[in-house]
């Protein structure tokens, strides 16, 4: 299959063409089958390479396409590199993505209360462009250099364009105020932007990182005089001695690029409102694939950032800042979704801190331990929406699991994977990056635990409020029922590979084998980089007391979110009008979009006002251009009057010529 | 007929507009199909240009006639990597520019026609004249159809528009005249090929002749600040005329900076390039916060002109073949896109009779199919990869970064205005809620259709396999950045 690897990629190509072509004709069951089935035909064909490479003990093999440019020194073959990591990341994207396919032919349908079926207005629409970001994140993720993984970063960027706004024509929402009780006056919230307007922040906030990216590749062409990996790579050792610092501008310009599109900050903020999409692009694309590139982008250039020491932990230090940072404002948010996206940045931030500290295999643990776990929280999320007719605010709900059995118990298993809760699949990963911080840097790994703690209680914070409890909303509540088949066996599947998911990694006291690292030891620069997960310079009491220190954390977190969402819910609402302030501030998101508008969007917006109507229309055109024109008039029509028709005015004009002439004559 | 193919290609049109005269006038769509069948066959004799192309051959399909043997004047045409696509974008724009005004056009469609036709063949004439004279001919003989076009079937300020499209052209071109006077009484001969092999000037006189060149190629690409005429033009001019001038006489411009200026004065290419460079970057910007500005979707897209002009200025004064080529091929990929969303307006303009922003919104639910095609023509010039604009943008900052890192991160840092405002038309035109005043629009009928696909196709080609592009291209490319690179190290 290895050969055939670029059918991935076709597979979903041919769905967006049939899907685009004749999906509005031929009607939504079509649609229906057609979309998941090339994805999971992709998938089929990613496990025989999967297969392949087993049996040839993980060696590379590039299958190569066509020439795209040769233009002196700079030459692009398009070529498919199957290896440990691409492979790793063909399986989650198809895997984790034919389901939430398969979950999304529901999730797109409304049925009435006579059982109707209604398909959304652009069904056919819907599916073809969510095949073609599965066909743009397998460019990304197989090209074997870095014009195709620029080529795939942009496509999956523009996909998740029109897929946040795929309901374009929806306005902007309001939220309601938060109730403090007491008769404190109530927190005002910002509104929600439209999904047109938030496809579009998403798109250009994301051309900003990728300048970063962009810049980092001609600096690598200009290096190296090549793009592809292999030869990139195998150049690093001998620049790392001549040209060190260019070795760290590369490293730091190409993080520019996954900080955009991976949600980190300073560039985090499209993320959030990335939630107007439909919830099965939340999950496909803005928690389980698109956004975890940058995570892969930087494992893919192991070798450039080992040998940048000072950028990597610049990396992991923004990982870390962000991992907290996103955790505090998820704690107060009142949307689900959003509670689950800021959770996103601030797992994404746990990866940046891992690859930041070298700890590559334990990024590449918590990347797919994470689509499996935030990808069934989102569909989760869905499953409420879809039962509550779109409703997404927690205060609207309660009560839950009464009628939605089945969503109530994959959240909660979801949420134990994110929460860290011991031998959950969030469990394994999480340690590991924990315990790779550690040796690093003990501050590093004290703004993970914090981290770790706070994600344990708004993770249960959002479970208690939405599905423990009275109903909030009886109205709703009366008409909430549990999901379809297609949505029940997406969650089932998902919650059972969250559950199961950290047999990739044990550690290694354990004295098990850990599948991931002797998985993905190929890709790593051998020699002076120690890539091994299991082998880490901590003694088995150490690891084993940071373990029970997560773990407990972990627990807390949800045993505070307990009393305070169930047994007291007086308590968060006395803690919140205490602290109004930091309140106020956490629900304003710390006010950043506030200052990116006030500072970037509106001088952006005047300047260019400024330059349209003062320098293009008035200075050059008007005063320069138009200015000229009028003054070669006017000195045609001045001139013009010397030509009075009198004879007698040009015989006088003859007369004082002969005269200066003659003088000049005379007097020389 | 091989070796008369471009004769041909001049000639057809003419063969055009005869049988357009002796058409009665009434029979408006046998006017109109006589015009575009002549465009077609016209666009179809090019086609063997490209796979009769030798890769790297220098001219071909060269024709050489005595004209003015007096004078040593010579009717001399012929191709190169670096107009062979500029003809061939030519002859397909051509015959894309006259089906669409189909229905835009009712009013003396018979002269219509014909300055179409005329306006192909003075186009065509100057991308492949090989002679200085014959090529300032047809250089000034295409201002004419298109500043009729503009004045006769413009909009409301179309006499002021077509009135300063020519001036301010002509006063471009006035220096070139006398620089080419200059050339052509040290050179003895007006033959460019004869005048490249034997010409040796002073250096000074490289640098002033240089200059008088590129002012007139300026005016028309046209760079910061010399652009104003543009947005006036294109606003007026109707939808046709925008698709050529956009798509094609922007061209002559630049391809007149790298078929004359840069080899016939390659001693005076070190010292403009900082300047040029500065006006490109400073145009890049300066058009994309311009266009952002504007509240008319037509305006809008003259102003990214200027914008996406000055990569193709960048590329060519980047001093390297990677950066010459993708522009050569950036011309290609401008004249499509810019082309497309001029049509695409156009297709809006023709129902509407407005291109304000604030007159649609929403109107993708009333027409899904215009949407989709309107969003690619979009994300075309947006430089999506896969698509043609990638190709040209991305390897243009790419060969510009090797010499010139600070001008290649302002232009790149110009795409991510160019996302801001096409993005921001998108959304105005198509998202958001409905504006009911959209009721009566209808969806594209089969002749826009046959118009947007071939486009698109296009995009899609270019940007998956743009080597069938660059083999042709780069032999040429690379002649010329050797030929700057030698004279300028022998000049040290």
């Amino acid at each position: 299959m290895t050969q055939l690897i670029w059918l991935t990629i076709a597979f979903p190509i041919a769905g967006v063409l049939f899907n685009g072509l004749l999906g509005r004709r031929l009607g939504h069951r079509v649609v229906s089958v057609v979309g998941p089935l090339m994805v999971l035909a992709s998938f089929v064909v990613g496990v025989g390479a999967f297969a392949d490479l087993l049996a040839r003990h993980g060696e590379a093999v590039n299958v190569p396409l066509w020439t795209w440019a040769a233009i002196g020194s700079f030459e692009v073959n398009l070529s498919l590199l199957v290896d440990p990591l691409s492979v790793l990341m063909v399986l989650v994207v198809t895997g984790v993505g034919f389901l939430i396919h398969v979950y999304a032919t529901e999730y797109m349908v409304h049925k009435d209360e006579s059982g109707h079926a209604h398909p959304d207005r652009d069904f056919a629409r819907f599916f073809t462009f969510l095949n073609l970001f599965i066909a743009s994140m397998l460019v990304l993720v197989l090209g074997n250099n870095y014009l195709m993984m620029y080529v795939g970063w942009e496509l999956v960027g523009v996909c998740s364009y029109l897929l946040i706004g795929f309901w374009y024509d929806r306005p902007s929402e309001e939220q309601a105020p938060i109730d403090l009780g007491e008769g404190a006056e109530p927190v005002k919230l910002p509104p929600l932007l439209s999904p047109a307007a938030s496809g579009m922040k998403a798109f250009i906030v994301n051309r900003v990182g990728d300048v970063g990216f962009a810049l980092g590749v001609f600096l690598i062409w200009t290096t190296f005089g090549t793009l592809q990996f292999a030869d990139v790579f195998s150049q690093v050792p001998h620049m790392a001695e001549a040209m060190p610092a260019v070795l760290s501008w590369i490293a730091l310009l190409l993080f520019i690029g996954a900080m955009g599109k991976s949600a980190q900050i300073p560039l985090y903020v499209w993320l959030p409102d990335a939630m107007a999409g439909p919830t099965p692009v939340s999950a496909l694309i803005h928690a389980a694939t698109m956004v975890t590139a940058g995570v892969y982008m930087i494992v893919r250039s192991n070798v450039i950032y080992s040998h940048a020491p000072g950028v990597s932990m610049f990396v992991a230090v923004i990982g870390a800042v962000t991992a907290l940072f996103a955790a505090t404002i998820a704690l107060v948010q009142v949307d689900l979704k959003r509670v689950l996206a800021y959770s996103t940045v601030s797992q994404l931030g746990y990866m940046f801190m891992a690859v930041g500290v070298g700890a590559y295999t334990a990024g590449m643990f918590h990347l797919t331990t994470h689509a499996f776990f935030k990808a069934l929280l989102f569909l989760g999320a869905g499953s409420v929406m879809h039962a509550l007719h779109d409703v997404i605010d927690i205060r609207r709900m309660g009560g839950l699991k009464n009628k939605m059995p089945v969503t109530w118990l994959t959240f909660w298993i979801g949420g134990l994977a994110l929460a860290g809760f011991p031998l959950m699949s969030g469990f394994f990963s999480k340690d590991e990056i924990l315990a790779k911080a550690f040796e690093a840097s003990p501050v590093l790994w004290g703004i993970g635990v914090l981290t770790a703690g706070l994600t344990a209680f708004y993770t249960f914070r959002a479970i208690f409020i939405a599905f423990h409890g009275q109903p909030r909303d009886r109205h709703l509540y009366d008409h909430a029922h549990e999901s379809g088949p297609a949505i029940r066996f997406a969650l089932v599947v998902l919650a059972a590979l969250a559950l199961v998911g950290g047999v990739l990694g044990l550690p290694a006291f354990l004295g098990l084998p850990h599948a991931l690292d002797s998985w993905l030891a190929p890709i790593y620069a051998t020699g002076e980089h120690a890539a091994a997960a299991g082998e880490h310079g901590l003694s088995l009491g150490l690891e084993l007391g940071l373990m029970a220190t997560s773990a407990t954390v972990a627990v807390l977190g949800i045993v505070v979110a307990y009393f305070f969402y169930v047994v007291n819910p007086a308590i968060p609402r006395r803690m919140a009008r205490s602290l109004r302030p930091v309140f106020v501030l956490l629900a304003n998101k710390y006010y950043v979009d506030e200052l990116y508008n006030a500072v970037f969007v509106q001088p952006g917006l005047k300047l260019a006002r400024g330059m349209a109507q003062g320098v293009d229309a008035l200075l050059i055109d008007s005063v320069l251009v138009d200015g000229l024109a009028r003054l070669v008039g006017q000195i045609g029509r001045q001139v013009s009057r010397l030509q009075t028709g009198y004879l007698r005015h040009y015989a006088l004009a003859t007369f004082i010529g002969v005269l200066i002439l003659v003088g000049y004559f005379f007097l020389r | 007929m091989s070796q008369f193919l471009l004769s041909a290609l001049l000639i057809i049109p003419l063969i055009g507009v005869a049988l357009l005269v002796l058409i009665p006038r009434e029979n408006k769509d046998v006017l109109r199909w006589t015009a575009f069948i002549t465009t077609l066959v016209n666009f179809l004799v090019s086609l063997p240009l490209y796979f009769n192309f030798q890769s790297g051959a220098g001219y071909q399909f060269e024709e050489f006639a005595a004209w003015i043997p007096a004078l040593n004047i010579n009717y001399h045409l012929g191709v190169d990597g670096l107009s062979l696509f500029l003809v061939l974008l030519t002859t397909f724009l051509s015959a894309v520019a006259v089906l669409s005004s189909f229905s835009a056009i009712t009013e003396q469609v018979k002269e219509y026609m014909a300055l179409m036709l005329l306006l192909e063949t003075a186009m065509l004439g100057v991308f492949v004249s090989l002679d200085l004279f014959l090529f300032y001919l047809f250089w000034e003989a295409s201002l004419i159809p298109m500043a009729l076009l503009i004045g006769r079937w413009g909009g409301e300020r179309r006499i002021y528009a077509s009135v300063k499209f020519i001036i301010y052209t002509m006063a471009g071109s006035a220096l070139m005249l006398v620089a080419a006077l200059v050339l052509y009484a040290w050179g003895g001969t007006s033959d460019l090929p004869v005048l490249l092999q034997t010409l040796d000037l002073p250096a000074w006189l490289q640098v002033w002749l240089f200059f008088a060149f590129a002012l007139a190629f300026a005016v028309k690409v046209p760079l910061f600040p010399l652009h104003t005429w543009l947005p006036a033009a294109h606003v007026e001019a109707p939808t046709a005329g925008s698709i050529i001038l956009a798509g094609v006489l922007l061209k002559m411009g630049t391809y007149g900076l790298m078929r004359f200026a840069i080899p016939l004065f390659p001693a005076a290419v070190p010292v403009w390039t900082p300047l040029l460079v500065t006006l490109a970057v400073i145009g890049i910007i300066y058009g994309a916060l311009v266009a952002l500005a504007q509240d008319a979707a037509k305006k809008l897209v003259a102003y990214s002109s200027v914008a996406h002009m000055g990569f193709i200025v960048l590329g060519i004064f980047s001093g390297g073949p990677q950066g010459m080529s993708a522009a050569v091929l950036q011309m290609v990929n401008h004249g499509l896109s810019t082309g497309m969303l001029f049509f695409m307006v156009g297709v809006l303009y023709e129902q509407r009779h407005s291109r304000l922003f604030s007159d649609y919104g929403g109107i993708w639910v009333k027409v899904p199919v215009f949407g989709v095609f309107f969003i690619l023509a979009a994300l075309s010039s947006v430089g999506l990869p896969g698509m043609n604009g990638f190709v040209g943008e991305f390897v243009i900052l790419l060969g510009t970064f090797k010499v010139n890192w600070v001008a290649a991160a302002f232009g790149t840092f110009g795409i991510v205005l160019a996302a801001w405002y096409l993005l921001t038309a998108v959304r105005k035109l198509l998202f958001g809620p409905f504006n009911p005043a959209n009721s009566g629009l209808r969806d594209m009928n089969g002749r826009e259709l046959a118009i947007a696909v071939s486009l698109v196709v296009l995009f899609f080609v270019i940007g998956l396999f743009p080597q069938l592009f660059f083999k042709h291209i780069t032999p040429a490319t690379d002649a010329l950045a050797e030929r700057v690179n030698t004279t300028i190290l022998a000049w040290r």
